[in-house]
């Protein structure tokens, strides 16, 4: 049995829920074609080598590196940027009401120059979706992934306990 | 990161015979090799993907074993309630890896398989400095400049670097053992001898390879003992969180059974009945203290007990210049995780 290797590959994946069928080269990272084939900025390109964490996104609802992701591992998933996680404003287009650990990041000044904040936001939606957001320490712990230089971490684990406890209420 | 040829495997055997032709990786969550491709530690003109393998998947019980698929990631078995209650070292070993997105990704068969985390090893290609495993020949640049986070096992001239892996401690002192497929078929490997030091390569005639696995062989999970001993996965680090391992260590206490027996506890004192405990970070494999499991046995759980012990077990060290310490962290980290997986710390 021998298998057929392509340099070009047809990738079908949902990307912020639409459909999207693409054409790549196989070494193309999820996080390079999200910034330079879709134009979807909001993941960034920190280190590119799974150390910083601001390139964080959602496959399949799981929390992943962009740059240690390549499209054709992408092959029927569900992607999910910072870019999708607003409420969606008409087909679409973004801009809509904010998302809760969104509103929680801007409440608490979890933020200081904002490079990191588009992977802290995925990485904080999937913490709490995880269940990690329990207190303190369990924060710092399933956020460590995630740097930030300007080193707003006590707000960050403020913004995301506080956007769990809305979660629980709700 | 040069382009390559792609392909999804159908099947393991598919996979496994692709793999006779020169330049051809396999990728499952590609953590390692898509850094590998970066900085040119490897380089592939075919990559083909085994992330799509079910028959790779799952974590269940067969009996007296655990099996876990190589693509479990490593959140996978760190949550999953079987590895928590039947090998407490290995889902603790998971969760103490990278950081919760890198988890979601790597998996268990491909983290064994990663390499050392020398900072010459790691360098962008054209590399400035000598590194044999880079460039075999050239000299080891770490040995002749920084070395405090290097082997004090096993390491020779030719290399001094370590294997970074928390899960492969703790596949070691739980005796697990890997399925492995090559074009022959199936086959075990022991964890325990999965990987080899710079010593045990040199002496087999191949001295800057690093596993028994063969390239053409693809791991295709693991099974365990189950153990319902006590077990703890103790990892010394320069930050709380997702960083590598100075030390580590994994063990697995079973404690002897109250007083009546022919070693007797003194009143408040337990005694270890049987312990498995090996060191991580400390050469280029897991290093069981296997003369220390053979004391163990009767010896009270308490730190003034176990020191010794330890230290006997670790007369052998060959400590660097720079990493002396390594020495007295490796013996505190084996004497913690004693304590942690016999209930006393």
């Amino acid at each position: 049995m021998t298998l057929d290797f392509a340099r070009r590959v047809e990738v079908t994946l949902r990307l912020n829920a639409r459909s999207r069928t693409t054409v790549v080269s196989p070494r193309t990272t999820l996080l390079d074609w999200l910034r330079d084939d879709i134009g979807l900025t909001g993941a960034k390109k920190g280190c590119n080598e799974g150390a910083c964490g601001t390139c964080t996104v959602l496959v399949d609802g799981r929390r992943m590196n962009g740059c240690l992701t390549l499209v054709v591992q992408c092959e029927g998933r569900s992607v999910t940027t910072v870019e999708g996680l607003a409420g969606m404003k008409g087909a679409g287009e973004v801009g809509g009401e904010l998302h809760p650990v969104q509103r929680a990041f801007a409440d608490h000044d979890a933020f200081q120059c904002g490079y990191c904040t588009p992977g802290q936001l995925m990485s904080a939606v999937a913490c709490i979706a995880e269940g990690h957001a329990t207190d303190d320490a369990s924060v710092r712990e399933w956020m460590s992934g995630n740097i930030c230089r300007c080193s707003a971490y006590p707000q960050i684990t403020a913004a995301v306990l506080a956007a769990a406890r809305e979660e629980a209420g709700r | 990161m040069r382009d390559f040829a792609y392909a999804r495997a159908g099947t393991a055997e598919a996979a496994v015979g692709t793999l006779a032709a020169p330049r051809t990786a396999v990728i499952a969550g590609g953590t390692e090799l898509l850094n590998w491709f970066r900085l040119g530690i490897a380089a592939a003109d075919r990559v083909v993907d085994i992330g799509g393998l079910d028959e790779l998947r799952g974590i269940a019980r067969d009996g007296d074993e655990l099996r876990i698929g190589a693509l479990a990631t490593l959140n996978e078995v760190g949550e999953h309630p079987l590895v928590t209650r039947l090998a407490g070292a290995l889902a603790s070993a998971c969760l103490q890896a990278a950081s919760a997105q890198v988890r979601n990704r790597a998996t268990i068969g491909g983290n064994v398989l990663q390499r050392t985390r020398c900072p010459y090893f790691r360098a962008e290609e054209p590399l400035p400095w000598p590194c044999n495993k880079r460039d075999p020949g050239s000299g080891c640049a770490s040995l002749a400049g920084r070395h405090e986070r290097q082997a004090i096992f096993g390491w020779t001239q030719d290399c001094v670097a370590v294997q970074p892996s928390d899960p492969a401690v703790a596949l070691a002192a739980l005796d697990a053992r890997a399925d492995v497929l090559g074009p022959a078929g199936p086959r075990t490997i022991p964890m325990r001898e999965f990987h080899l030091t710079q010593r045990e390569a040199a002496a087999a005639g191949e001295p800057m390879r690093e596993t028994r696995l063969g390239a053409d062989e693809l791991i295709t999970g693991y099974r365990l003992p189950v153990s319902t001993a006590g077990q703890a996965y103790v990892k010394v680090r320069e930050r709380a969180s997702y960083e590598y391992a100075i030390v580590s260590a994994a063990a697995d206490v079973r404690l002897a059974e109250g007083a009546g027996g022919p070693r007797a506890a003194c009143a408040g004192e337990q005694r270890i009945a049987a312990a498995r405990v090996a060191l991580g970070s400390v050469a280029q494999r897991p290093w069981r203290l296997t003369a220390a499991e053979a004391e163990l046995p009767g010896t009270p759980l308490t730190r003034e007990a176990l020191l010794p012990v330890i230290e006997r077990a670790m007369a052998d060290a060959v400590p660097l210049p720079q990493n002396g310490f390594k020495v007295t962290m490796a013996r505190n980290a084996a004497v913690r995780a004693l304590l942690a997986a016999g209930g006393a710390a």
